[in-house]
Order: structure tokens, then sequence, then C-alpha cells
């Protein structure tokens, strides 16, 4: 078969999406699994059938920190209906594992780390007796110290090990730059804990045949998934399918496997049946992953033209003993504004909490806050306008790694973006505006995500009734992946969507990229594009013409004077692979998306109620592959950072570091009546250093920013400045009028 | 225990702690309806019950043995969709797709209330209130959509709205 | 959850003959007992299915007041006519509740007997005097953004979570119920909830077995109603504080005045005295704010939530202003 491989050491100057006549790409086409989701056909994890399904219920450690010494599992055994308690203290995980690993996460379960590790798992017939027989299993353990309070042991943070960016960054001196500046702004930001929250809870259903495992899961990135399972289980890998074809949201927190996964397969085994287990909410909150919270210190220093000549970002963060992820909250730091003089660093309190790992943007979400307010304060402190600000510090080329940007379009947003919101007729008297009891404020803020390309792989077939059939295990988490493929493949092929089937989420077909990271359409669509670009060749062959001399449209292939049936030149059928993979321009550029937020608030001046009335968003990410879908990312990723602005919270409990919130009532993601309209615009560009198809990340462009740009709003309609999220009510009543 | 769902009987044998949701899922192979948090906290089970929109999660199967029941299953096929199933591809009501069942069964009950007078917590009157889109956020926040799709729904409903009845829509923001 | 014995009822006399059988409960809407039952905070050996008892009318009764049957759905009362006409507090602090889905199917009798919404009483794992007597209470020393500054105890500081009972409670309900015994009782909502005391597990002052069969409300009183609720997010959510009020000015002074209030105690929570101190004066802002200082007297915090105290306070004086104007 052929492969078309590529390694990202040179720009693309020139992509088959621009010279492809179909004109499907960048269109706002319907989502192609739409009519199945709004049907409720579409096949999510814990929805498959099998024959003698037993169900699988979750049973928890009702303590942050012991060992256990034993589990009584006599009275859950007895209750009819259950068919076994499987505990295997030794294999199950800890807790999950990060995202894009390719060994076992943390395993072990007799030393139990944080609140609601789950221990062992009762295998019913029914769901109903699984659940109660759950609550009969009773676990004696030896209480161990635990260390619960973030504040009281940020003296004994660590200096984690390398992440997704070093954990310490340090050029010129930023102390002589503060001390020497005009303008400066210094001050300390916190953000809590936060949950991804998708809809569909964790589930997985195994199954156990001669071939080895099948693991139905709601996972995000099942090739490496399918690694960490194997490795966990101690099974080849050839004897592990992982299969996700439809994922209710992860935004993170199905990265990787999760406990459910592995006590799921275990038990399998054990009992000789297929087991179904889906998470409670509870158990979600308690024991997937959350964001870390942050203490994030914020320095800036400014000449008098408001020119930055240092910036310093402290971030503290949590995580479990001995995991190393970080919160890399400085990731856009190193490279959104200039200044020469830098400190960027990230140390870790270890804490008997539940693993804290990537959610949304890990490192824009919440470093941008601080850093979009602490701009927001400069700007006041000199008296300029923050776009102006921002304007001003933009620089030519990456202040830290002295390399180009692949391209760069923040004063474009930014400029875009004021005049269409009319930012230019705020009021910039903090409290000056009020309409009856509401008091009214506009803020705005920029966004960066980095640009990332991972190594992905996908199959791409044309059968002799001329239709495609894309087929690679990346997934759709709600992004829009299986749309935006069919229209690649659409595109370079001459395909409509409707002739192109794309299926995904089964690790029987080639390793894609998984979604994660904003990066899943650049990777896997670039696979898609080069597995195309082959099949275009072979067309090109069959017609006895250079590729380029060949047109291919409506599932016609035109060279001079001949139009032929696609399906008429490839015999049984043609099929090829394309191959990407990153290679020096992640180096020689710095890449990434730009956007700038505006909004307006109004803040009720008795109550400190506040609701987001206006939104605008100029966004730029290369091209644009699917207008509809990317404008709904980059509403998904505003509507997170309004959650993380005003209402979602994970509480710990100081005396054992337990979730106290667990559920969606307490927990507040914000629900329709918090969400006004949406205007959102793209500025078109290209950026050939990312990948094949020009474009670059978007799932998580929207969140960046989107926070602070809120609470600059909330200071702009009270002149009460938040910086320890989220903005609810109670912080903005002492700096409201007295009533 | 014996149901009528979609206007087809339904035979179950189940434990009697299955709620409705359960029932639904797990026994009659009707998994449209979505467990979202099985606490009447987000949504994703809503079906419609002799006409109303309620929860599936918090309600025991067996206390329904009589009632009409209808879910996503009933109001429409990938080939054959209702109004509000097609407005919400069109209008791109939705990303991952879990909630979006729940959201379509609560829509389509939600706009009967609206035709039927009910006021909401918005209203500035209780009688005959504005059907404007505040409305319609307000009403349907008892479905929660994490990967917000709230202005595409909103879009997707006012448009069936309209369709429906074009004398309220000019009284619309 | 537990597993439960299941009977349907299908007389009020016999729901209440069967409901005083040790360790059963009566189910009607099911949202809330359900919500614990699956945590196993509600544990009941058995079930009484009261939900197709005809208990579903609205009616006005001789005096001006109406009759509600204790099945009728939260949103079927929050939509009535006579409801949305004339006592417009208790239509507006329905709507205020829940979701459209959970309004449908909560019921007006078991809507008054919600539990409270204290993160330490849903979690099993937690200590909690109401839901296990005599093991202590976590919440005090632990999260309490959503409990109670007024009416606790030593032993609870959960709030009532209901918006509905405290429209009612100002609005001088009275609960009708059914004993076992088959005797009717007239219960006025201020005697119904009980202060948590050292027996916080007893929250009201039912006897086994007694049914709410119907809750009358008497003829509206005169004034201007509102209903102000105050929450985290802006819908789909519980009530920091929330105010119930009908204030009727008559002649540049303030001829009566009911408030009560949610958020704030174990109880849908009203004062007299706070009422007393505003009739016969001028509305003022002078007033309004020695209405507040009263009605918090005896306030206190427990950490987290300490900005209940001055959140009811301008709460307060906002819906005073409203009221009066």
């Amino acid at each position: 078969m052929t492969t078309n491989a590529l390694r990202m050491d040179k720009p693309v100057e020139e992509s088959l999406l621009d010279t492809g006549v179909q004109g499907i790409i960048g269109k706002g086409i319907e989502r192609i699994d739409g009519p199945l989701k709004v049907a409720g056909q579409a096949t999510y994890s814990a929805e498959y059938e099998f024959p003698d399904l037993a169900y699988g219920f979750l049973v928890r450690a009702p303590f942050a920190a012991g060992t256990i010494t034993a589990i009584d599992a006599e009275g859950a055994k007895a209750l009819p209906g259950v068919v076994d308690v499987v505990v295997d203290l030794k294999t199950f995980i800890r807790n999950p594992q990060q995202g894009g690993e390719t060994g076992a996460p943390t395993q072990g379960v007799k030393d139990v780390a944080y609140f609601g590790e789950p221990v062992a798992i009762v295998v019913a017939d029914s769901f109903e007796v699984a659940r109660d027989a759950a609550q009969l299993v009773s676990i004696r353990y030896e209480p161990t110290a635990g260390v619960y309070t973030f504040d009281d042991h940020v003296d004994d943070a660590i200096k984690p090990p390398p992440g997704s960016m070093p954990p310490y960054h340090q050029q010129g001196d930023l102390e002589k730059a503060m001390a020497e500046a005009a303008f400066t702004v210094d001050n300390v930001w916190r953000t809590p804990s936060q949950n991804s929250a998708a809809m569909e809870p964790h589930a997985s259903i195994a199954v156990w045949d001669d071939d080895g495992l099948t693991l139905y899961g709601s996972l995000q990135m099942p090739s490496s998934d399918k690694q960490q399972l194997a490795k966990s289980l101690g099974e080849r890998q050839s004897k592990v399918r992982v299969v996700a074809r439809y994922i209710g949201g992860g935004f993170g927190s199905k990265l990787g496997i999760s406990p459910d996964t592995v006590a799921t397969a275990i038990a399998a085994k054990a009992v000789g049946r297929p087991v179904k287990t889906v998470m409670t909410r509870q158990q979600v909150f308690d024991a997937t992953v959350r964001r870390s919270n942050t203490q994030q210190r914020f320095r800036l220093a400014a000449d008098a033209e408001g020119r930055l000549t240092g910036i310093g970002h402290e971030t503290l963060c949590s995580n479990l003993p001995g995991e190393g992820y970080f919160e890399p909250a400085g990731q856009a730091t190193q490279f959104l504004y200039g200044g020469e003089n830098r400190i960027i660093k990230h140390d870790l309190v270890e804490l008997n909490r539940t693993l804290s790992g990537s959610m949304r943007a890990p490192g824009e979400a919440v470093g941008l806050l601080a850093q979009e307010n602490a701009m927001d304060e400069l700007a006041e402190a000199i008296g300029i306008d923050p776009v102006e600000l921002r304007r001003r510090n933009d620089p030519a080329k990456d202040p830290q790694k002295d390399v180009p940007y692949s391209t760069r379009s923040l004063t474009r947003c930014l400029d875009a973006g004021a005049k269409a919101f009319g930012w230019e007729q705020r009021n910039r008297t903090p409290g000056g505006r009020r309409e009856g009891d509401w008091l009214i404020g506009q803020g705005m803020a920029a966004t960066t995500r980095t640009n990332m390309l991972q190594p992905s792989e996908a199959q791409v077939s044309i059968g002799p009734d001329g239709r495609a059939l894309v087929e690679t295990d990346m997934t759709d988490i709600g992004t829009g992946t299986y749309t935006i493929l069919a229209q690649i493949a659409g595109e370079i092929l001459g395909l409509p969507v409707e002739r192109v089937a794309v299926h995904l989420g089964d690790t029987n077909t080639p390793p894609g990229a998984g979604s994660g990271g904003s990066w899943g359409a650049g990777s896997s669509g670039s696979s898609v594009y080069l597995a195309a670009q082959a099949l275009r060749d072979k067309l090109a062959k069959a017609m006895g013409v250079d590729a380029d001399e060949m047109t291919l449209k409506d599932g016609h292939a035109i060279a001079g004077n001949r139009r032929v049936a696609i399906g008429e030149l490839v015999g049984d059928g043609i099929t090829a692979t394309g191959s990407i993979e990153p290679g020096k321009q992640e180096q020689e550029t710095t890449q990434a998306s730009y956007g700038a937020h505006f909004c307006e608030v109004k803040v009720h001046a008795v109550t400190g109620e506040v609701r987001v009335t206006r939104w605008h968003a100029t966004f730029e990410a290369g091209r644009i592959l699917n207008r509809q879908t990317a404008r709904s990312q980059c509403i998904g990723g505003i509507v997170f950072g309004i959650g993380t602005a005003l209402t979602e919270e994970l509480v710990h409990d100081d005396r054992d570091g337990r979730i106290v919130n667990h559920d969606l009532a307490e927990y507040h993601v914000p629900a329709h009546a918090d969400i006004p309209p949406m205007d959102i615009v793209f500025l078109d560009d290209r950026d050939p250093h990312a990948n094949p198809l020009q474009a670059k990340g978007i799932g998580e462009l929207g969140i960046g920013g989107a926070g602070a740009a809120v609470t600059n709003a909330i200071y702009n309609a009270t002149g009460v400045r938040v910086r320890d999220y989220p903005a609810t009510l109670d912080k903005l009543l002492e700096g409201l009028p007295a009533v | 225990m014996q149901f009528t769902i979609n206007g087809q009987p339904y035979q179950a044998e189940a434990d009697i702690r299955t709620s409705l949701l359960d029932l639904l899922r797990e026994h009659l192979s009707l998994t449209g309806s979505k467990k979202g948090c099985d606490h009447g906290q987000c949504g994703a089970c809503t079906v419609l019950v002799n006409g109303r929109r309620i929860n599936a999660c918090l309600t025991l199967a067996v206390m329904h043995q009589d009632d009409d029941i209808v879910t996503i299953e009933g109001l429409g096929s990938p080939n054959k969709l209702h109004p509000l199933q097609a407005a919400f591809v069109k209008h791109d009501g939705f990303q991952c797709g879990y909630c979006t069942p729940g959201q379509i069964c609560s829509a389509v009950g939600m706009l009967d209330e609206v035709e039927k007078g009910w006021p909401s917590h918005v209203s500035a009157t209780l009688n005959d209130p504005d059907f404007t889109d505040e409305e319609i956020r307000e009403r349907m926040s008892g479905n929660i959509c994490r990967c917000s799709a709230y202005p595409n729904i909103v879009d997707a409903i006012r448009e069936v709205a309209d369709a429906r009845e074009p004398v309220r829509a000019e009284a619309a923001e | 959850m537990k597993l439960f014995d299941y009977a349907k009822a299908d007389s009020a006399e016999t729901a209440a003959r069967e409901g005083a059988v040790a360790d059963t409960k009566f189910i009607a809407g099911g949202t809330n007992l359900l919500d614990l039952m699956k945590l196993q905070v509600e544990t009941p050996a058995r079930l009484v299915d009261i939900s197709r008892l005809p208990l579903n009318d609205i009616e006005e009764v001789d005096g001006g007041g109406v009759r509600i049957g204790a099945l009728v759905p939260n949103s079927d009362l929050a939509a009535s006519p006579i409801i949305r006409e004339r006592y417009e507090v208790l239509s507006r602090a329905l709507l205020a509740g829940a979701s459209g889905q959970l309004r449908n199917k909560a019921s007006t009798g078991g809507n008054l007997l919600q539990r409270t919404r204290c993160y330490y009483f849903y979690e099993t794992a937690s200590r909690c005097n109401k839901r296990v007597p005599g093991s202590g209470c976590d919440a005090q020393q632990g999260f309490n953004r959503i409990l109670a500054i007024l009416g606790t105890s030593e032993h609870c500081i959960a709030t009532h979570p209901s918006d509905m009972a405290v429209a009612m409670r100002a609005l001088d309900a009275t609960i009708v119920t059914l004993g076992s015994d088959g005797e009717k009782r007239r219960i006025a909502i201020g005697d119904f909830y009980r202060l948590p005391g050292d027996t916080p597990d007893v929250e009201h002052v039912l006897r086994p077995g007694e049914l709410i069969t119907h809750i009358e409300l008497p003829a509206a009183p005169a004034g201007k109603q509102t209903y102000r609720k105050v929450r985290d997010r802006a819908s789909y959510a519980f009530a920091l504080v929330s105010v119930a009020g009908i204030v009727a000015v008559d002649g540049g002074k303030i001829a009566s005045a009911r408030l009560a209030f949610g958020g704030l105690g174990p109880m849908p929570w009203r004062d007299t005295a706070v009422e007393n101190a505003l009739v016969g004066q001028a509305p003022s802002d002078a007033l309004f704010t020695q209405a507040a200082d009263l009605l918090l007297r005896d306030a206190r915090g427990f950490g987290s939530n300490d900005f209940k105290i001055p959140l009811a306070r301008r709460t307060l004086i906002a819906t005073l202003r409203e009221l009066t104007a």
C-alpha cells in the first residue's frame, strides 16, 4: 500500500486545499454526524449491547490517606444478583494517565492517596444491584498522614520535571527592570481547581475473546490509551483494541485511561462476561482529573511609553505525590508580548487531592487570566487604552526563543475586534455607567494558543462506486473531526461530503493524533490530506496525466477534453495511507493562533450578581476548515472562560482534600441563561509552517483570555479588581455602592 | 412491566429501583436519552411524559406504566428529522451531541409550555409574556451543554418557534 | 439505592394508613427523594406511591383564598391563572426554582418537604446530625457557602432549599393533612417547620403516616408582591439569599408588610419583629436599614457563608425600595 509521509521540516507554501475546486473547504457545512446525534442514534461508549452483559460499579475509599488492610465484600457478595466483587490492589490504577503517555499510570491502590479513590469493583446482573452492593463493601485501613492544604505547604513546593514546557525560564534581570521601570504591576492571582465536566461520564465496556480485549471507552486518544491499558494489564498491545466512535465531550478529562478503564477490563476477565461500568457524576469529580488550582505572581515592568521591559510569571500548582504534571500557566507568557527581562517559573505542591492534569487549554486558560488582568492594570497605571498597550508590545519575533513567528496576527485581531465591538465608545471611568440597578462595564483581553502538530496516520480509499472512505483511530469529541476530515478528503479528491465516509475511533485502523491540545484538525487533517494526495496521484496516473494537469470535481477526473468518473479509474479500489509528523518547523518558528475578546457585563449594584450581556471576538487560526464548527469551538471556549471567571470552583475540604461540591448542582458550569449571543469573526490567513492544511489549532483558543475580559469588564463596571477566581458576588459586595 | 413508548408497546423485567432513564437505556435499547448526572442536575435525560418534559433519571419506571412516553427516538430519525432536530443540525446546536437529545426533547416541551402561555422567571409580566430570546435561555436552563452550543441552540429553537408562531415572533427581541 | 417494597395508594386514607408503617416514605414527584435514595442518604424500606391520588386541583375557597392539592405540579401551580393573578409572589418563587423539567414533576407537598442541599448531608462519608443523629456536623468547620446564618444550632447549620415555601410563608399558608387515624389537621406554615436544636433530623411536625393533602392560602393580602432570588448563576441554582415580600403603602406610610427569606435559615424564615418595625412608618432608606439590622441581629456566619449577612441586608433593603416605590 502507498504511504505518503511528511515531516514538517519545511513550510508547505502551496496547499492542495487552495488548488482544489470542489469548493467545500472552509464552508460552514453541517456536521456529517449531525443527523445521528440529534436523533439519538450515535453510539457512545456505554451504548453497545452484548448478551450476558454484567454491570460494574466502582467502590471508593471513603477516606483520603491510608493503607488498606482488608476489604470485606461478604455482605455485598451475599446480595442476590451480585456476580462478584473484584479486588486487585496491585493492578488497579491509582489515578488516570496523562494524555499521550504510552506507559501505565501510577498503579496499585493499597495505599490510598485521595478521597474517593476507586479500590474495588462490584459486578452484578443489574446496575441497581451493583450500585447497592458497592455500599456494602467495607474497607478497613490504617490511616496515614495526608497533606491537604495548599496554603500551608507552598514552602514545600518542588520543581517539577519538564512538561509541555520547561518549568523554569530566566533571562536578563527582572528585579532590575522592575526597579528601573516607569510603571509596574506586581500582584498575585489565585485560580481554583476545576473539572472538565463533560456531559458524558467516563464509561467503559470490556469484552474479552480469543483475540484479546476490546474496550469501548470514552477516550480522546485511542492509540496511546490502548498502550496505557495494555501496559496496565500486562497484555501485549496486539491483544488490546480500543473503540471510541462517539465521545460525549472530554476537554482533557478523557485524554488518558481512567480507573474505570482498567477496573472494568480486570472485572470482565475475572467474571468471564462483558462488563459495563459508567462512573457516577460524583465519581467523575472525585476520581478522574481536575485542573489544578494555581497561585500566580505576575509582574510587569514598562517604560514611560508603555513598552514592556520585564515580565515575571511565577506559578504554584498542586498534584498528587509523584505525579510530575504541572499546570503550564506560563505557556503564553513565553511569546505573547515582548520584554527582555523574564522569569517564568512553575512549582508544584504535592497534595492528597484528586489527580490534576490537562483541562481545556492547560496553561493558557488560567495563565492568561493573570497576564491579561495584569495588562489591564498596567494600561490603567500608564493611562493608555488597553488595546493600545497590547499593540505597543506586539514583538517582531519570539522574545524568548529568538525565532520568527510563523505568522502573527495579534494586532490585526485587536484592531478588527475593537472596531466590530465599538470599543472606542466605551465609558472609561470605572463605576461610571449605571442603568437602574445595574452597573455596566466593558472589558477586553487578548488570547493565544500554541499550535502543535502530533504524529498522525490515516488511510483513505476510493471504491469502484466512486465513494471515499477515511479511516483512522482519531476521535471526534464534538470538535467536528468527522466533518472536516470529509471536507479535506472531498476537496482534494473532488467529492462532495456525501460521498466521503469517515470511520473514527477504532485502534484497528491507523493511529491518529487523538483529540487534545487543539492539534486534532491540523495533525489528523494533514494525514488525510497526504493520503488523499497520494490517491490523487494514482488517479492522475490512471488518467495518464500529471496530477496538476488534472482537475477533480463532483466525482469526476477532468484532464484535457476528458471527463471520467473517478470510480472508473480505481479498478477494485485504491488505498493510500498518509502520515504526518512534526519536524524542524516546530523549532524554527513560533506557531500560535491569536484572538481578541471584547465583552460587556452588567453587575447588580445591590447584590453583585454579574451577567455577561454582549461578546465579540476576532480570531486568526490560519485556514479555517469549517466556519460553522470553528465558530462553535470558539464559542465553547469562551463559555468555559465565562464559567472560569464567574462560577466554576471545585472546593476542597481542607480536612481531607475531598471535593465538597462534587456534582452538577453545586459545581456551577454556565447554564443557558448565563450566556449572551456571540459575535465571532475569523481573519482568513494561511500558516504554511504549521502543516499542509496551513491551519492552526482552534479548540482551545477561545478560552484563553475570555475570563480576563470578563473580570476586566467587572472592574470597568464597579472599580473592583478580582484576582481570586471565580468572581462570585461575595467578592464584589464590599466594593459596590452603599445601599 | 408494560409501557407505551413512542407509540409502541414494550415489556421489561426490571428491578423495582429502575429509573425511567435506565429502563429506556438498559432494558429497551432506547439509548437516545442520556445519563449525564443521574440526579436531575443536567437535563440530558429529558423525555416527554404525557406531553410534558421531565428528567427521566429522577422517576421510577414502575410509576409510568400507563403513561404516554416520547423519547428522542420518537421525534424523528436520521432520515426523517423532526423540525427541531433539523434546526439543531442547521445551526450547529450541539458539538459532542451528548446533551442534544435532552435539549431537543426539552425544547419540544418548552415550546408547548409557551403555547399554553406559561410565564417564566424572566417574564416581565406573568400574563402573556413576550417570547424573547431571553425567555428561551431561561426556559432551557435545565439543560446543561458543556460544549456550550447555547447561542446556536437558541438560534435553532428561535427558527422553529418563528415558523410555528409568526405573530409572537414579531414581539421577539 | 436500597431495595424497597413498593405500593400504589388508591386513596389518601390508605396512603396515610400505610405510611404509618415504620421506615415508609411517600413518593409523589420523587425528584428529591430518588436523588437522595441513589446516594443512600435516604434508605426507606417501603415506598407508598401517592402520585395518582386525586389531589390535583386548585380551587377557590370561601373567604377569597385558594386550596391547592398537594400533588399539583410546581409548574401548574406557577401557571395557574388564580395564582398568577392574586399570588404573584408564589408564582415568581416557583419559577425561580429548579428547571422546567423538575417543576413539571415536583409536587406542591413534596416541595415543602425538600431536604437540605448541605454538601455534608449529601455525602455519606461525612458526619451529619441530620442524616445520622449524633454523628456530628462537618459543615460548621467545613465549606458552608450555601448554609444558614439564622436559626442554626451547634448541631446543624443546614438551610431549607425551597423557593416556593418561602413565598408560602409570606402568604401565611396552612398545610392540611390527613393522619393515619383518619384525623384531619390544619397546620399554619409558621408552626410546620422545626428549628434544628439538638434534633436536626426532625424537620417538621408531621406524624408518621400523616399525609399532606392540601395547602390553603388565605385571601391575597393587599400590596405589591415580589420574589427576589440571588444565586450563583443566572438560573438553575439554589438561593444564596431570597426574599418574598408583600408590602402595602397607604397615605405615604407602610400599611402592612410580610417578608419571608430563603437561604438564610433551616426553614423559610420570617421574623414579625422586622415587619412590625416597618408598619406605620414612612418608607425610607433609614427605616429599611433598621429593618435589616433587626432581621440580622442574631445572624452568625461560619466562614464561607459570612457574606450572606451583608448580602441579605442589601437584598432586603433593595427589595423594600422596590416594594414601596
